[in-house]
């Protein structure tokens, strides 16, 4: 599974996006780890930092995750035939998956062998989600900026902690930043 | 019925920022309190079932409830509902993105949430970590291996991860089935 480089294409993004969403449980972080996994890290469609913005943007937007960071990833690679493609992949396995299920749920949810699958597929969850902590965590570090570094540890600690909400946690440090720009145009300001 | 249900999940879809659980008390006072569409238990099946199956929970729910209200064109209806706000929204965000990324303020801003994003995934990560590792009260040994074996494998040698978190799954049966290793 060395990376393979193809040339973005909107069937690749259709058949990512729906492997992804059709084998992702465990909330919307998981599945943009997924997708960095694959947009990033495999297909190099996007670039790191980009595919960082996005899942801060997608975060900050209403509705779900998956949904949003599917819709920016699809503007991104192919416009809007890409969004239509990426969100229509996103939605597919769930809904099919839910419609089955909704008509055998009893069955299912006490279902030992389908417990036994889904116990071992959380560790591996939890394996993808950890390879993508360390490279995304290693190369804030890289970047050698105390803010930044300090921003991420604070941020983890709020949001691990505390319970600190991602949305109130994004606002706050676009208001730091704002107010960061605003005290240098100030001191700008009294210079001149 | 089939507009009101469209209606309902609209609002779902418009006012739950930050995904996931956000969305729980919205579905709950619209389709629980308000219409009446499914009883409590069905609803705390339906968050058993979006826990245990791939999919953000508000498309889980809009598929679930509207299967209940309105049968398979009740599922298209809720679920088209509950994405379209985004789709709308989250377009111009892209498109704002794609216009005005450069700006030094907004490259300012950019740079000081990549690491706050990093520590939310980190955060959620952490919670994973702990459920596999930890079965109720005891240490869970096989989730432990499975876990550092695949980790191994995507870190160091590139693995598909679609195909470990499967092969996670399997391995899981085999251990827990064949062999007879409690779940829990």
């Amino acid at each position: 599974m060395e990376t393979k480089e193809r040339k973005p294409s909107l069937v690749t993004l259709f058949f990512s996006i729906l492997y992804i969403s059709a084998f992702t449980f465990g909330g919307g972080f998981v599945i943009v780890t997924f997708m960095k996994k694959k947009f990033v890290d495999q297909l190099h469609w996007i670039d790191e930092e980009e595919m960082l913005d996005y899942i801060a943007l997608a975060q900050s937007s209403p509705g779900a995750i998956a949904v949003n960071a599917s819709i920016l990833v699809g503007w991104k690679i192919g416009g809007l035939a890409g969004m239509l493609i990426a969100v229509l992949a996103a939605i597919i396995p769930p809904m099919a998956i839910i419609t089955a299920i909704s008509f055998a749920y009893q069955a299912f949810a006490s279902n030992r062998i389908v417990a036994m699958a889904l116990r071992g597929m959380q560790a591996g969850v939890g394996a993808v989600m950890l390879d993508v902590v360390f490279t995304l965590g290693g190369n804030v570090l890289k970047q050698k900026s105390w803010i930044l570094i300090v921003l991420m540890i604070a941020s983890f600690l709020a949001a691990y902690l505390y319970d600190v909400n991602a949305s109130i946690l994004i606002l706050t440090v676009l208001a730091l930043v704002l107010a960061g720009n605003l005290a240098k145009r100030i001191q700008k300001g009294r210079k001149s | 019925m089939l507009f009101q249900l469209f209606l309902s999940f609209v609002q779902v879809g418009l006012f739950s920022v930050g995904g996931g659980y956000a969305a729980i008390p919205l579905i709950k006072s619209s389709i629980i309190d308000t219409h009446g569409w499914i009883t409590l238990s069905e609803f705390t099946d339906l968050i058993t079932i979006a826990e245990m199956t791939p999919g953000p929970i508000a498309v889980n729910a809009a598929t679930f409830v509207g299967i209940k209200v309105a049968d398979i064109p009740g599922a298209f209806v809720a679920t088209f509902g509950c994405i379209l706000p985004s789709c709308f929204i989250v377009s111009l965000l892209a498109y704002a993105y794609r216009k005005y990324h450069s700006l030094p303020l907004i490259q300012d801003m950019l740079s000081g949430l990549r690491p706050v994003v990093v520590a939310l995934i980190a955060s959620a990560t952490i919670s994973i970590v702990q459920m596999v590792v930890v079965n109720g009260k005891a240490a869970d040994l096989t989730g432990i291996v499975l876990m550092v074996a695949a980790f191994c494998l995507i870190h160091f040698r590139k693995l598909n991860p679609i195909i470990a978190m499967v092969g996670c799954g399997a391995a899981s049966l085999v251990v827990h089935g064949l062999f007879g290793v409690p779940l829990s």
